[in-house]
């Protein structure tokens, strides 16, 4: 299998950085945002900023595909 | 009546209902091994998105998180931070696994393993660890069935009679409807479940504090070292976090059965369409942890954790609502044991006995193994779930460091010509031991790291080094 681009996959490391990788600088209470303490502002608005960014990375996958059934010359 | 009877008739009536409505979903469909296990194929955009949705609100992520909320505090962020980010690995591996699929015909994970690296000895191996870490996964829905009966009969039914019970039904639901039964009585769970979840989560904070706001303004008064990590715990602090995540992101759709999901759908691009929307299907999440702090403060020091938001409900809803809540508590468990079974018994069957005792098996008979497999794990588990102690979270932690130690076979798999049999076999044979041996002799978080991922990193270490001193292979997909 061809692996994916480099955009996709540039895209899907957003959420593990925001996620993941930085928790040090977001696990606390302070600010409060919306009620709710920093931490779990934080997470529960990268459950809605994660299909963001993989709805750009779904852009790139499937162009990407049209593009190389085009090359093949089948319309498959 | 009283509440107890109340809440109990409820639930019963709940399971009753999911279990006809899997019977009748079967039977516009002839069942042969094909249908029974992958449901012939041709799973459109919603009935896969209820499949898997259905298959990550379980009664680990129902029961469990709640649980952890309340008795460990922030560490239990790990579940909000995991979920969106399985969805983005599964971006990039479930499309191409199905298409590899729909080439071959696979129907189990470990198929997918003996025709990438052309080894029946490999797909055994891998069917024998895959159904090994299913059972404590099942052992999580049974426990947690034991519990909400438990609960909801203020103790006067006893939980081991409850688990035999709810799994002589799970078990004679897969026997009968396979997987297109199943996501369809996931259709009545889901609905019922998220709604309760988002009653509750909204309302018992207002009904005890005015709203989600004070509730956590009174915790941070109360306890303010609970909402930051490592809460309640010596060890669950950031360094584990992060290797939790990682581990569970990478591992989620190692499980079987989640693998062995993604070929029913129609197209690669239903699958990656999922990808994209999925985390969406989460944000009711933060409800159900509410829940578990809320009772922080109004229910200290239950015996088990696991018990907080059942607990919760009793105490604040008529009995007929603990039904409701018991009733799609126990549809979930059912559901999830039934996929879970559904895809232990097949890799039993399928990878394991025909190959290794009775080549020469027809489909058919292969069917009819799994049928009875279907029996001897549940047997199993309720056996299990009698004995043991683990708390929700404990159960699946373990299961998980197992099921991940597919991955870089997975990964290798399908994008790298240069990954041999030997080097798969290598490395996930050494990350099983050292899972095992670190979880088992209690070094999990090791120096504060999670035990599966330090399993993990070693095991994809091994599979390139074995890979690189073994003859490159001449198979691969293009």
């Amino acid at each position: 299998m061809k692996p994916p681009s480099l955009g996709a996959i540039l895209l899907g490391l957003v959420p593990f950085a925001a996620n993941c990788f930085s928790v040090a600088l977001w696990d606390r209470v302070y600010p409060i945002v919306l009620g709710l303490p920093f931490n779990f502002f934080w997470l529960t608005l990268w459950l809605l900023l994660t299909p963001v960014c993989m709805w750009g990375a779904y852009r790139l996958e499937e162009a990407r595909d049209r593009n190389r059934r085009l090359d093949q010359g089948g319309g498959r | 009546m009283n509440s107890p009877a109340v809440a109990l008739t409820v639930i019963f009536l709940i399971m009753a209902v999911g279990s006809i409505l899997g019977f009748l979903a079967r039977s516009h469909h002839k069942m042969d091994l094909e249908q029974w296990t992958v449901g012939g194929r041709g799973f459109g955009l919603v009935l896969v998105w209820l499949l898997m949705a259905g298959e990550i609100y379980t009664t680990f992520t129902f029961l469990g998180a709640s649980g952890w909320a309340y008795s460990r505090g922030g560490p239990v962020l790990y579940i909000l931070g995991y979920q969106p980010l399985m969805y983005v690995v599964s971006f990039f591996i479930l499309p191409p696994l199905w298409e590899v699929g729909r080439r071959l015909r696979l129907q189990t994970q470990a198929d997918f393993f003996q025709a990438r690296y052309g080894s029946t000895l490999l797909g055994a191996f891998v069917a024998l660890v895959g159904v090994v870490c299913l059972i404590p996964y099942l052992q999580i829905q049974l426990t947690g069935l034991g519990l909400i009966v438990e609960v909801a009969s203020f103790g006067g039914i006893h939980r081991t009679l409850a688990m035999i019970l709810g799994f002589a039904l799970v078990a004679a639901f897969v026997f009968v409807s396979g997987v297109r039964g199943v996501a369809w009585v996931s259709v009545v769970k889901d609905l019922l479940l998220l709604s309760c979840a988002v009653f509750i989560g909204v309302a018992i904070p207002r009904i005890y504090f005015g709203g989600i706001g004070p509730m956590f303004r009174m915790l941070m008064q109360v306890k303010p070292s609970h909402l930051v990590m490592p809460g309640a715990t010596k060890d669950l602090g950031h360094a584990w976090y992060v290797t939790t995540v990682l581990l569970i992101s990478f591992g989620f759709y190692m499980w079987p059965q989640y693998f062995a999901a993604s070929f029913t759908a129609r197209s690669g691009r239903v699958l990656r369409r999922n990808a994209v929307v999925m985390p969406l299907y989460s944000v009711t999440m933060p409800l159900l942890l509410f829940v578990g702090l809320s009772a922080v403060l109004i229910l200290p020091g239950l015996s088990n954790g696991d018990l907080s938001l059942l607990a919760m409900v009793r105490k604040t809803f008529p009995g007929w609502f603990l039904g409701l809540v018991g009733g799609a508590g126990a549809l979930t468990a059912m559901v999830t044991a039934a996929i879970q079974l559904l895809t232990g018994a097949t890799l039993y069957a399928k990878n394991l006995f025909r190959p290794l005792l009775a080549p020469s098996m027809t489909d058919q008979q292969v069917a009819k193994v799994a049928k009875i497999m279907v029996l001897a794990l549940s047997s199993g588990a309720v056996l299990l779930a009698i004995y043991s102690s683990l708390s929700l979270v404990s159960l699946y932690l373990l299961g998980s460091a197992g099921v991940a130690q597919f991955f870089p076979g997975v990964v290798f798999g399908l994008f790298s010509r240069r990954v041999t049999t030997y080097g798969v076999f290598a490395g996930m044979a050494v990350g099983i031991l050292v899972a095992l041996f670190l979880m088992l002799s209690g070094r999990d978080p090791y120096h504060g790291l999670n035990a599966g991922l330090i399993a993990l990193a070693i095991n994809f270490a091994v599979t390139a080094v074995v890979s690189k001193l073994t003859p490159a292979p001449t198979m691969g997909f293009d």
